[in-house]
């Protein structure tokens, strides 16, 4: 069984074994195991010099998954569910399990480790290319794709290698990332409408004057939560997505961020961002604004695909500011 | 056949969501409605809506025509709702730059121009460094502006959130 050939591209992915059975293969990530059976991934560590395991259904894992590699790991934490996740320190990762749990960490059962970026990402990558079965999106809502569940059965390799796209100063402009003129409309949002704006150049000018129809743009989105960037003002960025069902981690930032509700609604879990206990249920609708404090954990739910703005600051000493207390967590007092 | 209808805002028609507290307070999410912003604030009044450090979200009421502004650096603008055009000057004076934000650029400031760009809803448009541009509006349409804080941003946190 250790003879599974690793056929992934990194020679740092290690392979315990591949199950006979349900043929999907184990991954070993330091003193992680991951494997993951016909309904569930487990996730097993040691803590207290005995093995601890926790469960997710393996469609919840996989769309974690694919959001935290798609993401290279974000900002701050990613948390899977109210037990595992990843805290990004941006050339290092820490894969944790019941850190961030108040009742597990209490009781001293959790378990972290720190790994260099490339090996847990080559490790999550390959995952995601042994346990995404064909026919099953990681990235779409559950009405548009089909099922997670089953031994393995092919693999979705175009589904998972999609990434954020990367924009200089706007999508559109001459040398930047590309509008969507080639993406299908989604389903839910076939009544928005497609005219793009009239731009008129005097001679000479050319090219130098820009616009596009960002909701246009949004409505062929073919990816759920999945924040890309369609302005760049220095370090501050525009980072709208579409959202539909339920945003499959629950994102502890290590920064304060900021949601504007573009369409429709979205209902957000907000909690301590260190033990998971509730704060608040945030409601947002069309025209909406507000700021996610840089001390909690969010996960939005939205029932019709809508559209969101994910606005960022990308300036890179702010953790260790909002980490020392130097910044407060909440961006205004008033 | 489609069976869904997309619920965009407007200054006429939005509505404003709610928390749920369960502890802390309400107002660490400064939240507020984009269009209830801009139907109670003066035309291209800048009212900061999202700020993170110097960086700032800006709701502005357009209706009739603006100022002439211009900027040390791109800002971005989106119509939320109705149907605006912004005209844009080459500027023949370079920009103050140590000053971040948009600000004045006088009555009718000198520079060639480079022709204009009509958005509606849902359209977006960048204003380059090195230009200047003002907006007109028939009827009153809501913007977003992506910015810094400047001169020219109004901050009443405790006007617009709720609490």
């Amino acid at each position: 069984m250790n003879s599974v050939k690793n056929t992934f591209a990194s020679e740092q992915v290690e392979i315990v074994a591949k199950d006979d059975l349900t043929g999907y293969i184990t991954f070993k990530l330091g003193n992680f195991i991951f494997s993951r059976d016909e309904y569930f991934a487990k996730v097993t560590w040691t803590a207290k010099g005995s093995e601890h395991s926790h469960l997710m259904s393996a469609d919840a894992f996989l769309r974690a998954v694919m959001r935290d590699v798609a993401w290279g790991f974000f900002y701050g934490w990613v948390n899977f569910d109210h037990v595992i996740g990843t805290q990004n320190h941006y050339g290092s990762v820490d894969m944790y399990a019941g850190t961030f749990n108040g009742v597990l960490s209490a009781a001293g059962v959790d378990y972290v480790e720190n790994f260099e970026t490339p090996k847990i990402m080559a490790t999550f990558k390959a995952i995601l290319h042994d346990w995404v079965n064909e026919g099953f999106d990681p990235f779409a809502a559950p009405e548009e794709t089909g099922s997670a569940f089953g031994r393995k059965n092919g693999e979705n390799i175009e589904a998972i290698d999609r990434y954020r796209i990367a924009t200089k100063r706007m999508p559109g402009m001459e040398g930047d990332s590309p509008l969507r003129e080639d993406l299908p409309v989604n389903r839910q949002f076939l009544d928005v409408p497609q005219d793009e704006p009239l731009v008129h150049c005097e001679p000479g000018f050319e090219g130098q004057l820009s616009a596009f129809n960002l909701f246009k743009y949004m409505s062929r989105s073919d990816v759920t939560w999945n924040p890309s960037v369609t302005s760049v003002c220095k370090a501050s960025l525009f980072c709208p997505t579409t959202e539909e069902y339920i945003l499959p981690i629950f994102h502890g930032n290590d920064r304060v961020e900021w949601f504007m509700q573009i369409s429709d609604e979205i209902t957000w879990d907000i909690a301590d961002k260190n033990d998971g206990s509730p704060f608040a249920r945030i409601i947002m609708k069309a025209g909406d604004i507000c700021a996610m404090p840089a001390d909690i954990r969010h996960q939005g739910y939205s029932t019709k695909r809508s559209m969101l703005l994910v606005w960022e600051n990308a300036t890179p000493d702010l953790p260790e500011k909002y980490a020392s207390g130097e910044l407060p967590p909440y961006p205004v007092s008033f | 056949m489609n069976t869904y209808t997309t619920k965009f805002g407007s200054l006429d028609n939005f509505e404003k969501g709610s928390i749920q507290l369960i502890q802390g307070k309400a107002s660490h999410y400064v939240f507020s409605n984009v269009f209830e912003v801009a139907s109670q604030a003066a035309p291209y009044d800048k009212t900061v809506v999202g700020i993170n450090q110097k960086y700032v979200i800006e709701s502005i009421r357009a209706e009739g025509t603006s100022a002439w502004f211009t900027c040390s650096h791109d800002e971005f603008v989106v119509s939320m709702d109705s149907e605006v055009r912004v005209e844009f000057l080459k500027l023949e004076q370079a920009i103050d730059t140590s000053i971040e934000g948009s600000q004045l650029a006088g009555e009718q400031p000198d520079g060639k121009p480079m022709g204009y760009v009509v958005l509606k809803q849902g359209h977006q448009a960048i204003l380059p460094v090195g230009t200047a541009y003002r907006f007109s509006s028939q009827k009153p349409a809501t913007l977003i502006m992506h910015t810094i804080k400047g001169p020219l941003s109004i901050e009443k946190w405790s006007d617009i959130c709720l609490k």
